[in-house]
């Protein structure tokens, strides 16, 4: 590193590459064939196939909620059997959040976005990058065998020794969880190096996009975190196929041990989860905004001080379980201090609207509906941190509808913004503005709807996981039915208007939102190798002041000095990172 | 005020209950406040700065260390109160005061068993004196399970061969709910009980005439009031439909396949082997999830509830 201080100035001939429009190749179409596909390297494609595969498990996860919420309807058993019912909330717990949840930002859209963000062709290693993709696969697989032999029914959490007990195919499943993980640290160990290595000239730590410092963050989590999983797991399954105690008291193991190992992880993947939609929401706010964003650093550093206490957090799912007092005091104060970065955030995002020319485009929608709702969750958070509040509250409705606030309203939420955001990008097509607007308008709606009368029934002290209930809580079931049959209306929608615009939608603009960021400076959709040029920042991406010819920058063709670009012009880049 | 304590919390019927229905209170409203501003700042922004042309430019903002510091001490103030209230209230839960009344507790799938100190034993119905500490000294015979009673504000985690303990004092005479709240398999929800707080003289009655067997009743009436008692219904029905265990309707004499694809008839050997050790011979479809209720019936008691199966046609 210390040659790079030494040279932190270079000089570089520069011209302006302003992004063609209605580019006739492009990656979706430089290539053809399922086998072109399957084969490929591309960080796109490989974004691409990570965004159908868990469209596919949030489909899934969504039938498998409804047809819970369905049985919810009537306090007595209606058409599932108890089995079948924690089967199923299982499933959907589980495939939500290690099929959909963990890989949806990281692996589909940062896969896409990360590397044109940077200015790079690739990732660093996009061999292993499509073997990231091809573990996931193996995984699902698994797991999917798994459910189809003889299904899960431990809840997401495989707490023992309950999972060592049941007869359903834990250690199937688990293996497929265990496999999973590799992806996940894959896909991580490969944003780290391409953010270290692969940035375009000029582009220094302080002109990173908010999204990439995300991306980076959960990058961090998930290298150091996921490990701890797959010993967790693999502890399980040799408790489970050898016998060897270790969680289980009939073996002379101790089961409290499973969940702090359990939650080490867990906690940490919370974040993996909703920190890549942190970076999501402030690029879309400021490019909506048109305005630079408010408190670049503080954004940029909460994330990691997000990743680094969320590490140390675990114990606060264990309030109630048997852990010291002192224990739990720390634990709990822990707890606070990782609420203010997040609090932090969402005044920047609010600071950045403000005097902005804001522009109410799907993409801001959906990033305003996940300001109000993740604020939600966030304060829920504070509830259930607080020791005593949480003795009354842990394991009922309350802690169900706090997460769902903040996976489904915060991280979902964002996904869906920075799907809107970037889809022109992806497939060179715009969507109708006014079903998005529907869609999003009955998602917000149904949301709440699920969600608000479960943080009362929880609070009433309905707890979770149950097939059964007792009549006083009914009428809130009920509304959380409805609303979750809303929420379903508003994802069939929106299946259809992004299907009819894959189809026949309006061709896109390079840069439909009128965007600084990088990503928006080459052609709709991107080139094969994301730019035809090698692009060269000299200003970061939300400096709206400047004007857009300076943000289209790349080195100049041709040899020295043979300027016959008029636009040819001579600038002084910070570079020093690119080999 | 209390109209939204009464919508939001079930009744607070124990000392510590007051305390963790304040600092909820308190967190809700300063909550609501923040939620309203941000709510209004996000409509209103979108309103007023409202993009008029494509043409608009915006002020460059990048920072203001003013106002960061405020938003970011302002709120670590805030939740460093509500740190200190919850971890008073949560010593207060944990610290047992010394003249406490200790029934010990017993979590089965899909039971509660309370065994007080003259040997008195109840199923799935805690009795307590009001006004009088109380501690539970719990642990589990198979999973984890976890002890709940919304109306007091107490919960804690009942484990396999470990003791966990929780206290409370309730403040009235009356009857509140106990779930379990760690998921345990199949019945989960099922394996509900209640509390009910005596005055002091009631609960020394109680005590005194819980187990002692009403001799006016028949053996039929007695099987009956001992089905209830013991929790048999969580998991058999009189009217024939499928729950955890078989039904007991037409059961008597039955013909009963095996797992191992013997068949027994239900006989009153059969039935009491199963009271007993009820894993010792599982109908085939069914899973060994029943505990054991050695200890817990005399055998005149078994003869009562095996008089009461006979008349379930």
């Amino acid at each position: 590193m210390s040659h790079m201080e030494t040279s932190a100035l270079k000089r570089l001939q520069v011209q302006r590459f302003k992004p063609e429009e209605n580019p006739e190749i492009h990656y979706l179409n430089s290539e053809r064939g399922l086998w072109s596909w399957l084969s490929t390297v591309d960080h796109k494609r490989i974004g691409l196939m990570y965004l159908a595969s868990i469209a596919i498990f949030f489909f899934i996860g969504g039938v498998l909620a409804l047809v819970l919420r369905t049985e919810l309807l009537s306090p007595a058993q209606s058409f599932l059997d108890a089995d079948v019912y924690n089967q199923v909330f299982t499933l959907h717990g589980a495939i939500m959040i290690f099929f959909f949840l963990v890989p949806s930002v990281p692996a589909a859209l940062g896969n896409f976005i990360l590397p044109i963000q940077l200015g790079a062709k690739d990732v660093a290693f996009p061999r292993l990058n499509l073997a990231s993709f091809y573990i996931y696969t193996i995984g699902t697989v698994f797991t999917l065998v798994a459910i189809i032999t003889g299904a899960v029914d431990t809840g997401w959490t495989f707490y023992t020794p309950y999972s060592t007990e049941t007869g359903t195919n834990v250690l199937l499943m688990t293996l497929g969880i265990f496999i999973l993980g590799f992806s996940s640290i894959l896909t991580g160990v490969n944003f780290i190096v391409t953010i270290h290595k692969m940035r375009a000239p000029g582009m220094t730590w302080s002109k990173l996009p908010l999204n990439v410092w995300s991306l980076y963050a959960t990058s961090i989590i998930q290298v150091l975190a996921t490990p701890v999983l797959a010993i967790t797991l693999l502890l399980l399954v040799m408790e489970r196929a050898l016998g060897i105690g270790i969680f289980d008291p009939a073996l002379g193991g101790d089961p409290v041990l499973f969940q702090h190992f359990f939650w080490f992880y867990s906690h940490p993947a919370v974040y993996i989860m909703i920190v890549p939609g942190f970076g999501v929401i402030s690029e879309v706010i400021s490019t909506f905004s048109r305005k630079h964003i408010f408190g670049y650093w503080a954004i940029a550093l909460s994330s990691l001080a997000i990743a680094f206490i969320g590490f140390l957090v675990w114990g606060h799912h264990m309030f109630t379980a048997g852990q010291s007092s002192l224990a739990s005091m720390v634990f709990s104060f822990l707890t606070f201090l990782v609420g203010i970065p997040t609090g932090i955030k969402i005044f920047n995002w609010l600071a950045t609207m403000y005097k902005g020319s804001i522009d109410l485009k799907a993409p801001m929608l959906y990033a305003m509906v996940f300001l109000f709702l993740f604020t939600i969750g966030g304060f829920t958070g504070i509830m259930l941190g607080a020791l005593s509040v949480d003795i009354h509250l842990h394991d009922t409705y309350f802690v169900v509808a706090h997460f769902h606030y903040v996976m489904m309203g915060g991280m979902v939420m964002a996904l869906l913004a920075g799907l809107h955001y970037w889809w022109p990008k992806m497939f060179g097509k715009m969507y109708s503005e006014v079903y998005a607007r529907i869609s999003c308008a009955l998602i917000f709606i149904g949301f709440n709807l699920a969600f608000l009368p479960q943080f009362v029934m929880g609070a009433q002290g309905m707890p979770r996981r149950y097939f059964n209930y007792i009549d006083q809580f009914q009428p809130f079931h009920q509304l959380s039915t409805m609303g979750a049959y809303i929420m379903g209306v508003g994802f069939v929608i929106m299946f259809f208007y992004l299907l009819h615009s894959l189809v026949r939608g309006e061709k896109a603009a390079s840069n439909p939102w009128g965007s600084r960021a990088l990503e928006w400076q080459t052609t709709s959709p991107a080139a094969p190798h994301n730019f035809e040029h090698t692009p060269v920042v000299i200003h970061g991406p939300y400096d709206y002041h400047k004007p857009m010819s300076e943000f289209q920058l790349g080195i100049a063709h041709g040899h020295h000095g043979e300027s016959h670009q008029p636009e040819t012009l001579e600038t002084v880049a910070e570079t020093g990172t690119r080999p | 005020m209390d109209k939204v304590l009464e919508f939001l919390l079930p009744p607070a019927k124990s000392t510590i209950a007051g305390q963790v229905d304040g600092l909820f209170i308190f967190i809700l409203a300063v909550s609501a406040v923040l939620l309203v501003g941000i709510s209004f700042a996000i409509i209103y922004f979108s309103w007023k700065y409202k993009r008029r042309s494509e043409q608009d430019t915006t002020p460059v903002i990048t920072h203001n260390t003013k106002l960061e510091v405020a938003w970011s001490v302002i709120p670590l103030i805030l939740v460093m109160i509500v740190f200190g209230w919850g971890f008073t209230g949560y010593m207060n839960m944990r610290t047992v005061p010394t003249d406490a009344y200790e029934i010990r507790v017993v979590g089965k799938s899909w039971l509660w068993e309370f065994h007080y100190e003259n040997g008195t034993v109840s199923v799935n119905e805690l009795h307590v004196p009001a006004n009088r500490p109380v501690n539970l000294v719990m642990s589990s015979n198979d999973v984890i399970h976890s002890f709940y009673i919304p109306d007091y504000r107490v919960k804690r985690d009942v484990l396999p061969n470990r003791y966990s303990n929780v206290w409370f004092e309730a403040m009235e005479t009356g009857e509140s709910v106990i779930f379990c709240t760690e998921y345990c398999g199949r019945a989960h929800s099922n394996m509900i009980a209640t509390v009910t707080a005596h005055s002091e003289s009631d609960f020394e009655n109680w005590l005194a005439t819980a187990n002692v067997i009403d001799e006016s009743l028949s053996p039929v009436e007695l099987g009956k009031e001992l089905i209830a008692k013991n929790g048999c219904n969580a998991c058999h029905s009189v009217d024939g439909s499928r729950m955890v265990g078989p039904s007991y309707k037409g059961s008597w004499m039955a013909e009963r396949e095996l797992e191992d694809g013997s068949v027994v008839t239900v006989d009153a050997n059969y039935l009491r082997e199963s009271i007993l050790e009820p894993n010792a011979k599982i109908g085939a479809g069914y899973d060994p999830v029943m505990p054991s209720y050695q200890g817990l019936l005399s055998d005149r008691e078994i003869d009562a509830i095996i008089e009461y199966i006979k008349t379930i046609d």
